[in-house]
């Protein structure tokens, strides 16, 4: 038991030995192969679910054994509320990326799978480490293989090339100056361990005070961490290269960007930076509310930019800096009644709310890109509107927009209704996933922080308005004009869901309507971990 | 000590001065051309690996000194290593791309052995006079072997250049030394240390003097900004097996003077006014520097030579930051050995990429890598491995390098040295850059129509396979090579 944890992990490293090991030429093998060896951690990963035992706190599965006994560092790794269903949806939203991918990558498939599997192993990593250094190995691991998918499959006419450096060097930025973060922890406290560090650090701890009480250090240290998850959240302003890499990245990347790639920072905000530096934290998001501020920033201004925004995929881009806005704010709160006793049940509320916005985002932002890929696929178009030449959208002699497509509901229903779904659930529409997380945040939020979820609020307004406008009316309603489809896609054929469209789509739905009308199986994982942390 | 003794603890050196001379005569004598381009090189390595093998067999022995003016101790074992396993890397990449460059190729691998005998004999050197001379010998091979391809221009502007700044610096340095041996009067740089400590009139100027002008010797072969003007000419033009040897066995041997003078005969001086101070503002300099210029190089070699600038200075962070009172591992000066040897096969790997793509082409222009990876998949990966290794992606040995380096910088926790490891830190991010815009032709550009694919000959592929290996064990499982660099910091006569 205490190596599934290593063994979801490193399963998909076995799978790109093997895909190594076909020629290239065997498409179907390798195909056949990164699917199946997929479907492994998947299923681990399921199990662990299960076996889970969310009465217990603390975390479990654990492992640990040396890695680098000179300067103590451990492989060191375990689950708790948190992990668990991270862990699961970056094995889910892999196996549905591939199975998609197996249709729709034509060249170069080799390598997609192996890149492929090689960021699932660097993304399943960051989930279970419990060491710092173990958890920067993992956290940059992941970095290459993005960085290639973007790059080698992305659209030309999107600056792949541009987007995937741009990506590339935001992260390291971020993460370097993490990296002398981590070194300092160390030498101040001995240790890289992020649970001696999260549980022994504080006035009564056997640490001691972060830093030992050295406030400018201990600030600066806190800066380095959420700097460099917050580039991936991506919080406002380090968010600009999300739209690149999003679009310019093929649709499973965009997927995996969408749904873990941006966890990876949310959860080391929750993971690290909250129970390591609760009290910098805390001033951040209570005294000086610099945190909740960009936060709000984010929900509002990534709305407006949707609103705003004409190709489809860049919109569902912006859409997820708005998203994890809601993600932020449910931290701020959290962070915000971090230590004060009356309000601890709202901060576990308000943490609840943030880790399932983590969670549903992923399934719904990830099915979201699908839907922008399937209709690519047909259209090889995502602009909504009939743009000029300097790529403003045109517009008739009474100043409307003329829609590019329009109707398509009359002539895929299937897929309208896919999407309809999964468009309300990204609106947050009660019954649906989305709902709760948003329901939860601001449940917390109003309690601890009311200004800031009152202005919050205001995000859910304009992200029904680019949803329902932007989206649903451009795409599907009205009548369908045969004429300008052909006129938009140079003739192509116009077909509903196929097969392995809807094979990828419909786990997510069901997931969606699922958690949308049961929550509680996903809020006790989440509750589980943010009990220990608020100690409600 | 008698007589056997000294030949035990001197048999790496008569080994690869015998091999040294074995290969020239062996050259010179057998006349089948086509059997010669095999086995000379063949001869070569076999005699590298003997001396390879007796280093190893050296190792655990007590520091000791053999006639006088040479240490035998963990410190010079392990730039031994580092030579040998250089200069075979180097012999194994030179044997396809000295095919078709020139006839003259036994003295080739004949003056490779004697710059790692030179390498060998630097690292133990403990006089003023033996050190000296050791570089000197190096620095002589070197010229002789950047300037090789007589026919080719490029070729004899890297040797000139190279010998004019050479023959300029090591005067300089061979002044400093003059000025310290007037000083203390001696030539043994223990004896120097404990005069040097022990302090006197006037004594203190003229060492401040001195330190300056050997450290621009010993920056020069290092590749440390601002004593780097040589260096991309001269990488550039060299003939590339020799490039890769500058920056790695060159630089080694640079660092493992530079740590042995500095800590044996002057750790007295290394605050205040002292070479700390210096080495700061010649790290930092090199690392905003070389960075900076590598971003704008097409060429690979000259791109090249500022990234080796570049890693000069995060490699001296460690030396410089080395601290000394503090038990544990995280000591800078482990962090240099370590760093050393990683970038052994980083750079390494880099370069067999390199010289087989060139082997093949023709051409060491970063555009004509473009679609490397359907022409060569093997060498597109390897050259990747090593650029994220140089680049400090975790998984590298290059990673752990940095980590090390930057790690002892923030243990030191001063305000410079913190500086120090910000502007790494900032810097490694603009180097990420040009190292992963080769990436990005290799990978991302397409390749030519008419684009045949690159053929790898098996000696290259041996070089390939070793490097990629090892950046990978280092990054990965690095606790053997933090235990080699911890045992190899023990330097007879040091102070500290």
């Amino acid at each position: 038991m205490e190596y599934l944890l290593t063994l979801i992990t490193f399963t998909p490293l076995l799978g790109v030995l093997l895909v190594l090991l076909v020629p290239k030429d065997d498409e179907r093998t390798i195909k056949n192969l990164g699917i199946g060896i997929s479907f492994i951690p998947l299923v681990l990963a399921t199990y662990l679910w299960f076996a889970y035992d969310k009465g217990q706190s603390g975390f479990q599965f654990e492992f640990i054994a040396d890695w680098i006994p000179a300067i103590n560092v451990n492989y060191h790794v375990g689950a708790d509320g948190l992990s668990v269903p991270l862990m699961f949806l970056t094995a889910l939203l892999t196996t549905l990326g591939l199975i998609y991918s197996s249709y729709t990558i034509k060249q170069r498939v080799k390598e997609f799978f192996l890149l492929f599997l090689l960021l699932e192993m660097g993304m399943l990593g960051v989930f279970m480490s419990l060491d710092l250094v173990l958890f920067y190995v993992f956290w940059e691991v992941g970095l290459v293989p993005m960085y290639l998918l973007i790059g080698i499959w992305g659209q030309p006419k999107d600056r792949p090339q541009y987007s995937a450096i741009k990506f590339f060097l935001y992260t390291l930025a971020g993460s370097v100056l993490m990296l002398l973060a981590i070194l300092g922890l160390y030498f101040y406290h001995g240790t890289f361990d992020i649970v001696q560090l999260s549980q022994g650090l504080g006035s009564e701890g056997p640490l001691g005070l972060v830093f030992g009480g050295n406030s400018a250090l201990a600030i600066a240290a806190f800066w380095a961490f959420f700097i460099a998850f917050a580039i991936k959240v991506p919080l406002w302003p380090f968010h600009t290269w999300l739209p690149d890499a999003h679009t310019a990245a093929p649709t499973a990347g965009s997927v995996i960007l969408a749904g873990v790639l941006l966890k990876l920072g949310g959860f080391g905000m929750l993971r690290i930076a909250l129970p390591i530096f609760p009290e910098q934290f805390k001033f951040y998001c209570w005294d000086v509310p610099i945190i909740p501020i960009l936060a709000l920033l984010s929900i509002v201004y990534g709305a407006l930019v949707c609103m705003a925004q004409w190709d489809l995929k860049r919109l569902i881009a912006y859409s997820s800096v708005s998203h994890m806005g809601y993600y932020m704010l449910g931290v701020s709160a959290a962070a915000a009644g971090w230590g004060v006793s009356s309000y601890s049940d709202a901060a576990a509320m308000a943490s609840n709310g943030a880790a399932l916005q983590m969670f549903n985002h992923g399934i719904i932002t990830g099915g979201l890109f699908f839907l922008v890929g399937v209709i690519y696929d047909r259209a090889h178009s995502r602009d909504l509107a009939l743009m000029d030449a300097e790529g403003n959208p045109l517009r008739d002699k009474d100043n409307k927009v003329l829609p590019a497509f329009g109707g398509l509901g009359k002539m895929t229903p299937y897929y309208y209704g896919i999407f309809l779904v999964t468009a309300f659930a990204s609106l947050g529409l009660p019954g649906l996933a989305g709902f709760w997380a948003e329901f939860f945040v601001f449940r917390g939020a109003f309690e601890i922080m009311p200004w800031f979820a009152a202005f919050g609020v205001l995000g859910i307004i304009f992200t029904a308005a680019y949803i329902l406008w932007k989206i649903v009316q451009y795409l599907f309603l009205g009548d369908f004009n045969l004429e300008r489809w052909k006129e938009v896609t140079h003739d192509a054929k116009l077909t509903d869901l196929m097969t392995f469209e809807k094979v990828t789509m419909w786990p997510l739905v069901l997931l969606m309507i699922g958690f949308g009308i049961y929550p509680t199986p996903l809020v006790d994982f989440f509750n589980s971990f943010a009990q220990k942390l608020f100690g409600g | 000590m008698n007589l056997g003794e000294t030949l035990r603890l001197l048999s790496p050196e008569l080994l690869l001065l015998f091999t040294g001379l074995v290969v020239l005569i062996v050259d010179l004598i057998w006349g089948d051309e086509e059997k010669k381009t095999i086995w000379v090189p063949t001869l070569s390595l076999i005699g590298l690996g003997a001396a390879l093998a007796a280093t190893i067999l050296l190792w655990g022995t007590p520091p000791t000194t053999v006639v006088a003016m040479m240490a035998v101790d963990p410190f010079a074992l392990f730039f031994k290593l580092i030579a040998i396993g250089t200069v075979m890397l180097v012999t194994l990449a030179a044997i396809p791309y000295l095919q078709d460059r020139t006839p003259y190729r036994g003295e080739f691998y004949a003056l490779l052995v004697f710059a790692c005998l030179a390498i060998t004999l630097a690292s133990s050197g403990t006089t003023l006079i033996s050190v000296y001379l050791a570089m000197e010998f190096l620095s002589i091979t070197s010229y002789v072997l950047a300037g090789y391809l007589r026919n080719d221009m490029k070729s004899t502007e890297a040797g000139i250049k190279y010998f004019l700044y050479g023959a300029v610096t090591s005067a300089v340095m061979l002044y400093g030394m003059s000025l310290l041996y007037g000083a203390t009067g001696s030539i043994y740089l223990a004896e120097i240390g404990r005069m040097v400590a022990a302090g006197g009139s006037g004594l203190n100027d003229l060492t401040v003097v001195a330190i300056v002008l050997m450290l621009a010797g010993f920056a020069f072969k290092i590749v440390l900004a601002p004593f780097h003007q040589w260096a991309p000419d001269t990488y550039e033009g060299a003939p590339t097996p020799i490039t890769a040897f500058l920056s790695v066995g060159s630089k080694a041997a640079g660092f493992a003077i530079l740590m042995r003078v500095l800590l044996t005969a002057l750790p007295a001086f290394r605050y205040d006014i002292g070479w700390m101070a210096f080495l700061m503002a010649l790290s930092i300099i090199s690392m905003a520097l070389g960075n900076l210029i590598a971003l704008r190089q097409s060429n690979i070699k000259r791109m090249l030579a500022y990234s080796s600038i570049a890693q000069a200075g995060y490699i001296s962070i460690g030396f410089i930051t080395l601290v000394s009172n503090v038990q544990g591992s995280f000591l800078g000066m482990n962090g240099t050995l370590f760093y050393l040897f990683a970038y052994l096969f980083t750079n390494l790997a880099v370069f067999s990429g390199v010289i087989a793509f060139e082997s093949a082409t023709g051409s060491t222009e970063i555009a004509d890598f473009r679609g490397l990876v359907r022409r060569s998949p093997l060498i597109a990966g390897v050259m990747m491995v090593g650029l994220l290794s140089l680049a400090g992606i975790p998984g590298t040995g290059g990673f752990l390098g940095k980590f090390f380096v930057f790690g002892s910088a923030i243990q030191f926790n001063t305000a410079q040295t913190l500086t120090l490891a910000l502007v790494g830190v900032i810097t490694s991010v603009i180097a990420a850059f040009y190292y992963l815009n080769i990436v990005r032709y290799m990978f991302f550009e397409p390749a030519d129509e008419d684009a045949q694919p690159v053929v790898v000959t098996t000696p290259v592929k041996v070089g390939l396979a070793v490097t990629t290996v090892g950046i990978l064990a280092i990054g990965l499982y690095p606790q053997p090579f933090i235990d080699l660099a911890t045992q190899s910091i023990q330097m007879l006569g040091m102070a500290f």
